[in-house]
């Protein structure tokens, strides 16, 4: 008998508040990239599990687009932060206010 | 009454994988030190793994540890210490007034909304999927196989276009990191004159 499917289910959705809560409080863009890799991970947990449950590779290959998806995210973002660095000298998104360069 | 439907070791299993994700989880909101939260979430990629490999999806927990705690933490790890931001963030002051416990009360709605969407849902005696006409998916090398046959027929379009994604992004990443060389060459040729 293995675990059931609504255990990791439940985790999964408790690992997704706990991203949530991280992205809406933190303030170093940084972190709240991190929190929403967090996020991400929830969401591949859940399809992993109903891709067990439901005997469906589907769910799967969805986790696989998804990590690619995450890495581009990555990158793009982790540029983002970069540059905006080199022009205020800080990562702390209080300080973005405004659309000006 | 758990131990005596589901064998002891599915329990460890769970007990353990769950554990690893919500601490991992809970430092990489709580700690201070952005190269601790790092390594918090690297602790989180390992659940997931572990979830993954019990749950035979092998081949993605393979990749879980491999994308995610070897590529994407560690290209965090880089950019914390290339921007020199690893000193500790004062997480106690609140910008704006009741931010904390607002976004405590939306993210205790969105959870309990999803437990109850999950309780209520009749989703275990849901059909099972057409395309693999119910099979119990497959662990070890038969689980690379059918996934890949999956992304390979089913997903080739998606999986082409992640290509093209993959080589935008990096592209992307290179403009936008990249000094700007114009003002450079201009700062030369003040210096020469």
């Amino acid at each position: 008998m293995s675990i059931p499917a609504s255990w990791f289910l439940v985790v999964g959705a408790l690992l997704f508040g706990i991203g949530a809560y991280g992205v809406l409080t933190r303030r170093s863009a940084l972190i709240m990239f991190m929190c929403i890799e967090l996020m991400l991970n929830a969401v591949n947990l859940t399809f992993v599990t109903y891709a067990h449950a439901l005997r469906d590779i589907g769910g799967q290959a969805a986790v696989f687009f998804v990590l690619v998806v995450a890495a581009a995210e990555v990158t793009v973002g982790l540029g983002i932060v970069v540059s905006v660095f080199r022009r205020r000298n800080s990562t702390s998104v209080d300080e973005l206010s405004e659309m000006k360069g | 009454m758990i131990a005596a439907t589901y064998t002891i070791p599915d329990v460890l299993i769970f007990v353990s994988a769950s554990a690893l994700m919500l601490v991992g989880a809970v430092g990489v909101i709580a700690m201070k030190n952005p190269v601790h939260c790092a390594l918090s979430l690297i602790m989180t990629f390992f659940g997931v793994a572990l979830a993954f490999a019990v749950q035979q999806a092998h081949f993605l927990a393979a990749v879980e540890i491999i994308v995610y705690a070897g590529a994407i933490v560690v290209l965090f790890l880089f950019v914390i210490m290339f921007l020199g931001v690893d000193r500790s963030e004062d997480v106690n002051v609140e910008p704006i007034v009741g931010q904390r416990p607002l976004a405590a009360l939306g993210v205790v709605i969105t959870v309990a909304g999803l437990i109850a969407m999950l309780a209520h849902a009749r989703w275990v005696t849901g059909a099972h999927s057409a395309t693999t006409g119910g099979v119990p998916t497959k662990g070890g090398n038969a689980n690379i196989k059918e996934l890949g046959t999956s992304v390979f027929t089913t997903y080739l379009y998606a999986f082409e276009i992640t290509a093209a994604l993959l080589i935008i992004a990096v592209v992307g990443a290179v403009l936008l990191s990249r000094r700007d060389r114009l003002s450079r060459a201009e700062e030369l040729q003040e210096e020469n004159a």
